[in-house]
């Protein structure tokens, strides 16, 4: 299985032999995309623009994307999942990037990977973990609203689960260590002695930022933005527990339609509108910062 | 501003503050869940009640059932061992192929073929579970129609489990294992090929010693990505849940404490587990 198709040609039988080494190389390849993603969602689009007219009878249609735009219900869901996502990123994106400067920059050698190591090892343990620990902390028989009585500061111990700014807190601690591996590593190519320079030629702080550090950073903030939005808009755990009867997450919706009430046209087309919205923003996001696609996956 | 410059005292202690702060953000979670393990209550919930080790033991007088004799929740940890242990296998084989592929291979459609290994992590895991399950039972009832053939392995279950993780942790054993070959100094099979080793020998004596830290650190990643998984899992599970799937159910319905034991037990195993892949990546 080694060097395959690079081997010196010419030799009838080597040149055989390459072609059969690439073919090795490339059937797990072809069997992976081919039978888990490319075909599943060949059939998840042929599945969505049907419609069940009786037993086991199909005819091609727009109905569910119809029921979609027609029922309030679902689009409302989707937009304010996206609009959720996008304040989410923003407020991960405002918390992570003091640290990741502080990390890149302002500690040095061993303390700064060990800061870095300290601020990973809470997301080696699994998302249901993490949000056990918010649902213990929060709930009103919980540890915060103990703590605000004890406190004083509220009569009775009150509710903090179940709200809006419970889930995005909840989806801001999930998401920020997918936005501080890129914007570390951003910073960290930045050279001291722009900054330096900046700032003997009478640039303030702010100044500094705005025209040296956040061009410099641009291509990791916008890896980090795309990867946190894309995680919050396809996140289920986290909305659904913190959020509870209110969370009104879009990917809750495709969970009932496919598995609660086994309705597979609608949440294909559910799944679609989902993948759409993902995709968009992705695209949007590498053209406004210019990027490909493979460069951010490797940052990331 | 950086160390080079000079900084205010408010700003030297601002950013003390805030990194305090961050962490108590970040841990806090953590370690609630490990302190309410060890409470002698029903609930995971303040007021402290004293220390006890009912929840991992058990106590039969006070009707409590400790992890280790919870069998629906070590069947559910074994569950997920069996099918991490399957996903790493899997993605770390196929991760190696495709990364001899990328790297060594010449074909036509390569820059294509690139980009659509990187498909699989822009896709929301709910959609990656919901479109396998589609195509999946599309393949078991054809065979059922056309063939009368049962081919259960197609309906929900710890196999789709398998290959929904797979679909797209295989794509991140493949950026870490291409990464390393990338760096590869190719002299060095030149030179052993020159002296006369054979392919086999030179990738058994070469190429593997080099790649087994990205095969390893892959491997660790494939196996705590695929015990963490719930998006994807969610939607292909049959009957046998995984751990995340049994707690999720647990906790919309408020458990007990034995979830906290459980999830201490977690944190021990994935800090072990981070600690031997660091140490190991030191020595490289």
């Amino acid at each position: 299985m080694s060097d395959t198709a690079q081997s010196p040609v010419g030799h009838p039988g080597r040149r055989w032999q390459a072609r059969l080494g690439l073919g090795l190389l490339l059937a797990p390849a072809l069997l992976w995309l081919g039978l888990l993603i490319v075909l599943p969602h060949v059939d998840l689009a042929i599945l969505s623009f049907r419609e069940r007219v009786g037993a086991r009878q199909y005819v091609a249609s727009l109905a569910q994307y119809r029921t979609f735009f027609g029922e309030p219900l679902y689009w409302h869901v989707f937009v304010r999942t996206a609009v959720m996502s996008v304040i989410a990123t923003l407020f991960t994106l405002l918390l992570a990037f003091p640290i990741a400067w502080i990390i890149a920059k302002l500690v040095r050698g061993r303390a700064s990977s060990l800061l870095f190591i300290v601020c990973l090892i809470p997301f080696w343990v699994s998302e249901t973990v993490r949000t056990l620990g918010w649902m213990i902390l929060l709930r009103e028989s919980g540890v915060l609203p103990a703590l605000l009585v004890k406190l004083g500061l509220t009569a009775e111990p009150v509710e903090l689960l179940y709200h809006d700014t419970t889930i995005l807190v909840g989806l801001v601690y999930t998401s920020l260590l997918f936005m501080l591996v890129p914007l570390i590593s951003s910073l960290e190519s930045l050279d001291n002695a722009l900054i330096e320079a900046a700032y003997d030629l009478g640039a303030n702080g702010f100044t500094v930022l705005r025209t040296i550090v956040i061009p410099h950073a641009a291509p990791g903030i916008t890896a980090g933005c795309i990867v946190v939005f894309m995680l919050t808009l396809g996140n289920y755990l986290t909305p659904t527990l913190l959020g509870g009867k209110n969370s009104q997450w879009f990917t809750e919706q495709i969970y009932t339609q496919f598995i609660t009430r086994f309705n597979w046209e609608q949440g294909a087309a559910f799944g679609f509108l989902l993948l759409a919205l993902s995709t968009l923003i992705v695209v949007l996001g590498l053209r406004l910062s210019g990027q490909r696609f493979g460069e951010v996956m490797q940052r990331t | 501003m950086i160390p080079s410059l000079p900084r205010p005292a408010w700003f030297r202690a601002a950013t003390t503050a805030y990194v305090i702060a961050f962490l108590a953000f970040l841990f806090l979670p953590l370690a609630v869940v490990a302190v309410f393990a060890f409470n002698d209550a029903p609930y995971p919930a303040p007021p402290w009640h004293g220390f006890t080790l009912d929840w991992f033991l058990g106590n039969a007088s006070k009707d409590r059932v400790g992890l280790f004799q919870d069998s629906e929740l070590l069947t559910s940890i074994w569950t997920s061992c069996l099918v991490a242990g399957s996903v790493t296998v899997l993605s770390v084989l196929v991760g190696t192929t495709n990364a001899f592929l990328i790297e060594r291979g010449r074909f036509r459609g390569k820059a294509a073929l690139s980009i659509l290994m990187l498909a699989p992590l822009v896709i929301p895991g709910v959609i990656l579970g919901i479109s396998i399950l589609a195509f999946a039972s599309r393949l078991a009832d054809l065979a059922d129609d056309w063939l009368s053939w049962d081919l259960d392995f197609l309906r929900p279950g710890l196999p789709l489990v398998v290959l929904g993780q797979f679909s797209y942790i295989a794509t991140i054993a493949t950026l870490t294992i291409s990464a390393r070959l990338r760096r590869f100094d190719r002299s060095l099979e030149e030179a052993a090929w020159n002296l006369g080793a054979s392919k086999t020998a030179v990738f058994r004596h070469i190429l593997l010693p080099y790649l087994r830290p990205a095969l390893l650190g892959s491997a660790a990643i494939a196996f705590l990505m695929s015990f963490a998984d719930f998006n994807t899992t969610l939607m292909l599970v049959g009957a046998d849940a995984p751990l995340t799937v049994m707690m999720y159910g647990r906790m919309h319905e408020g458990a007990t404490p034995v979830l906290n034991a459980v999830s201490l037990f977690l944190m021990l195993a994935s800090a072990l587990l981070a600690l031997s892949l660091l140490r190991g990546g030191s020595k490289k």
